[in-house]
Order: structure tokens, then sequence, then C-alpha cells
């Protein structure tokens, strides 16, 4: 057996600086300061090897995929099944064939309010989302009780920014069809126990929709232990580039959704008479995909595996406390969402200065943060203001970067004063 | 950049802070609603008009610095003058804040309205300095719906 000296949990903790310079865009200055980008939460920026990823296909192997017989096409679609063979590993699915590949968190989304839900949902049937869904996990899903006749039900959150279980328990009846929920509040940064309430769904019979935009930068995913029945989230969030997502659904599932979108792909056979779909997930990808964005995001997989997201979340989770804890110093500053688990960021307000007279002056001093309601309306009529700031980590953001995010808000109350 | 304090200047924080004409206007003949869904900035717009000119011009709502002060010195701008007055005005103001900040520009016209000329630096406050103004227009035309900026 081999001698350690360590102990037997002990893991790499992450390099940052090293990392840092794996972030060209870091090196760039902003009105003079050299940047802090406390805005992954809204799109992360890119380390080099996924940006290297996308220039070394379309330099040496762009080709459509899945057509053709010569040697570019083969190697373009062998990547491309890669990384959905990468995606498959990443959130513990069962099968490659539970991976679609979609635009991102929103088109997934929808594929299975519009693909699932509304072929099988009836008047006064019910959809139970959190008071904590980001407008993508809300918006679909009116317009699909809109179509059908069913209802929303929402789940209301606490002060602190916690769904309430009991609330949530008690609004689940025979009715539910789908419960529908962020793993990872993307406004206050709130850890929802998708577990637990994925399992109270179950017994009414509900299927489980995941929002996992802000979940999969910041935790390992396991879609079996979570025991979902969909679990959507975006590339661009999570290193990887714009435009590419994916849509985990329990292969049972998928095999008995009709398609959504029809066109070249998707299909086994077409005649004018009669079209034959393919199996999933290929029925579900009508047209040429995101190619050059598959190829960055299963690059992208590789490198957040290899940092260790257990690493990852541990470090992202002491800035969240650090800033927390000094930002709560300042007087006048309001924290917004302090949940029991959080994840990724803090949003607070400055006062009576209104989020983008602070946003406008944090970009004087070259740090980026979102200034505005975040896409959850409803989370901001909540706790009654208009937008908050949010400062969301990153792996390559240090103590350094909260310290001067704190400076910053230090200089808007200066101005205000 | 140009220093935050070409757009944060002591007259537009003094209105931000200390807002004029703030209210409902009781008998307003012309009134509009302003959003702007980016920020969630909500603004009422209310003006009284009797023969041809803006007797009373009034505004409620919550905003940034910048659409607050912005609504507050229009309608001390606004007092008084000819409808014809207030669409020259807009147009002056307008030009002002959309022309480019590497182009010159001539504030001569527009009096105490230039300390807003700072946001040219700030493309994406420009539509906060501008709402009220959209929103003004919406109010003489009689416009039903409310203003968006976007």
């Amino acid at each position: 057996m081999k001698a350690t000296t360590e102990p037997a949990l002990a893991r790499p903790a992450l390099d940052v600086e090293a990392l840092r310079k794996q972030f060209p865009i870091l090196a760039r200055r902003v009105h003079d300061w050299p940047l802090v980008y406390l805005d992954s939460a809204a799109s992360s920026q890119k380390p080099a090897c996924v940006i290297e990823a996308i220039v070394d296909y379309y330099a040496r192997y762009h080709s459509n995929v899945h057509r053709g017989v010569h040697t570019l096409s083969e190697e373009a679609t062998s990547a491309y099944e890669r990384a959905r063979a990468k995606l498959r590993d990443f959130v513990r699915a069962a099968s490659e064939r539970e991976i679609v590949f979609v635009r991102g968190t929103t088109e997934a989304i929808n594929l299975v309010a519009q693909a699932w839900a509304r072929p099988r949902l009836l008047p006064g049937d019910e959809v139970l989302v959190t008071e904590l869904e980001h407008h993508s996990n809300l918006v679909p899903w009116q317009m699909v009780c809109g179509q059908t006749g069913a209802v929303l039900v929402v789940a209301p959150i606490d002060a602190r920014g916690d769904v309430i279980p009991d609330e949530f328990a008690r609004r689940l009846s025979k009715r539910t069809r789908v419960v529908a929920l962020a793993h990872v509040s993307n406004a206050l940064g709130t850890v929802n126990p998708v577990a637990q309430f994925t399992r109270l769904a179950k017994q009414v019979g509900a299927i489980v929709v995941v929002d996992g935009a802000q979940a999969v930068p910041h935790l390992p995913v396991d879609v079996g232990a979570l025991g979902c029945d969909f679990y959507a989230f975006s590339g661009h969030k999570m290193y990887a580039p714009t435009g590419i997502g994916a849509l985990f659904g329990r292969l049972e599932l998928l095999d008995a959704m009709e398609p959504w979108q029809g066109g070249g792909s998707m299909i086994r056979s077409v005649t004018f008479e009669k079209t034959t779909f393919a199996p999933a997930p290929e029925r579900f990808e009508a047209g040429t995909p995101n190619i050059e964005g598959a190829i960055g995001l299963g690059v992208a997989i590789d490198w957040l595996q290899k940092l260790d997201l257990t690493a990852v979340h541990a470090h992202e989770a002491d800035l969240v406390e650090y800033a927390t804890s000094r930002l709560a110093e300042i007087p006048g500053v309001r924290l917004i969402g302090t949940a029991r688990e959080r994840a990724g960021l803090v949003s607070f307000v400055v006062g009576d200065v209104h989020a983008h007279d602070v946003g406008t002056i944090l970009d004087g001093e070259g740090i980026a943060v979102r200034a505005g309601h975040h896409c959850a309306q409803p989370v901001m009529a909540h706790f009654d203001v208009p937008a908050t700031v949010r400062a969301s980590f990153a792996v390559h953001n240090d103590r350094d970067d909260v310290d001067r995010l704190v400076a910053g808000v230090r200089r808007v109350l200066e101005i205000f004063a | 950049m140009s220093d935050l304090r070409d757009l944060y200047q002591e007259v537009i924080l003094d209105h931000t802070k200390r807002p004029r004409n703030f209210g409902m206007l009781e008998h307003a003949t012309h009134r509009a609603q302003g959003h702007n869904p980016l920020c969630g900035d909500q603004l009422a717009l209310f003006v009284e008009i009797a023969d041809g000119r803006l007797r009373d011009v009034r505004f409620a709502g919550k905003g940034c610095a910048i659409s607050t002060a912005s609504a507050s010195l229009l309608t001390e701008a606004l007092k008084g003058k000819t409808t014809e007055e207030a669409h020259s005005l807009f147009a002056a103001f307008h030009r002002v804040v959309t022309t480019p900040s590497d182009e010159p520009v001539d504030v001569s016209g527009i009096g105490k309205l230039a300390v807003l000329a700072g946001v040219r630096e700030f493309p994406m406050r420009v539509k906060c300095a501008s709402l009220a103004w959209h929103t003004l227009e919406a109010a003489l035309a009689g416009r039903a719906d409310p203003v968006t900026t976007e």
C-alpha cells in the first residue's frame, strides 16, 4: 500500500494566479484600471484552451456533422459527439442519448415546455415554479399554461431568499404535472434543495425540470442523485462559448416526446406522405448545430474537471463569504439574499443609490458587475427593490478583486454623500 | 475615461436628492407613463397646458440618479414654454446626448440641461437621460401606451 503523508481528504486548492494567466481578457485595462470581472453569472470569460479549440476547429477540420463521408466531416462529427460524451460524464447521465444539444438554458426549457408539457397538460393541471426563478424558467411555463389551460403555481421564498419547504410541499397535489426550479438562483445565489424537492414532487407524480445554468460552473452535478427528469444549462456561463448548451432528459421521457422543430438531421426517412423521426437526441436537433460551440463546451468541461469542481466550489464559497462580510461592514449596504446555502455571487443595494449608478461608478474603476433586475423581476418585487448590484465569481477571482469592489462601493457612497 | 464627476455633477446629484416638481398634478391635461425595462425605472409625467403653454409640469416615479435628475431638470426647463418650444428643446437636448463623445457638441441652446451632456461618455446611460423626454413627447401627443426605452 502506498504511504502518504497527506490527509486523505486534502484537495489541491486552486492556483488562482496561474489560472488568471489562462484568461487572455484579464490582461485588459478598462478605463485605465486592470479589469476586475465580477459578472460571470451573466457570462463567464473564456480560458485560452477554449478559444484555441474553436480556432483549431475552423483552421483544421471545419465541416458539417452527420453528413458526408469525407475526412473533415468524419473528424467534425467525431469531435461533436465526443463533446456529447463529455456532457454525459459531466452531469452523470446514464447515456449519451440523454444529452440534447441546444442553444442554451432558455431553449432547453422551452423544448421541455413545448415538446413534453404542451401535448400532455390538461385544463386545471398545475405547473409549480418557485419565486426565485429567472424569467427563462417562468415565461415558457406561463406560455404553455396559456396554451393548455393549465395553472401556474408559485412556491414563495422567505426573507433570506430560501424557498419555504412547507409552502413548497403544500402546493404539490395530484394536479401538479410539472415542477420547475432553479438549482442555483441567478439573482440571489440561493442553492435550492433540489434532491429533497424532487422527492416530494415524485410523490405526486410530477416531472421535475431543473434550471442548472448557475449551478454547473460552481458545483458538481449528478442528475441521478438529484433525481430530476430534465436538467438544463448553458455553456457560456461555464467558460464555453455562447450559443451552445445542453438539456439532459431521462431517455424514457425523451423517447416519448414528439419533435418540436422539423428539418434536416432529425429525420429517419422523408416522403411527401410521411416522415419518420430519428430517435433522441437527434430528433430534437433539427438543422446544422453549433459545432464550434459543442467542441468548445467539451474542452471547457475537460478543463473544469481537471480543476475539480469541489475545489472550485470551495474557492468560490470563500469569496462569497469574504465579500458578504466586507460589504456588510459598509454602512448603507444591504445584502439582498442571505440564503442558508449560496453559490457564486452576492447581490446588494447601496443606500438608496440606484444599481445602475453603482454599476457606472464601478465600471469607471474597471470593475464589471451586473446592475439590474437580473431577469428575475418577481425576486426584486419580493425584496421591494427595483434592481440590485450583483457581483458574481469565477475561478479567476480572488480576495483582491473583492477588495477592489469594496473600495468602489465606498467611492459610490462618497459621490452620493 | 473622463472623470465620473462629469456624469455625477453637483447639479445632477442635487436634483437626484431633491427632485423639483415631484408628485402628481391633479389638473393635468396631458399625462404619460415611461418605463425603462432594462433597469426598471418607472416615470409618470403630468402636464397642464393652457393657451398653448405648459403652465405646470410635474413628475413622479423612481429611477436612477440620471433619469431622476433629467426629469427634474425637464420640469424646470419647460414650465411656461409653448408646446413648440418644448418640442424644439427636446430635439436640441436629444441631439446633445446622442452626439458621440468624440465629436464636438454645441450645448448653448439647452441652458441648464447642459449638465447632462456628460452622459455622452456613457452610451449605456443615454436612455436614462432621455426617458423623461420621450415620456413628455408621448404626453404631448396624447399617446396612451406607456413609453418604453427598448
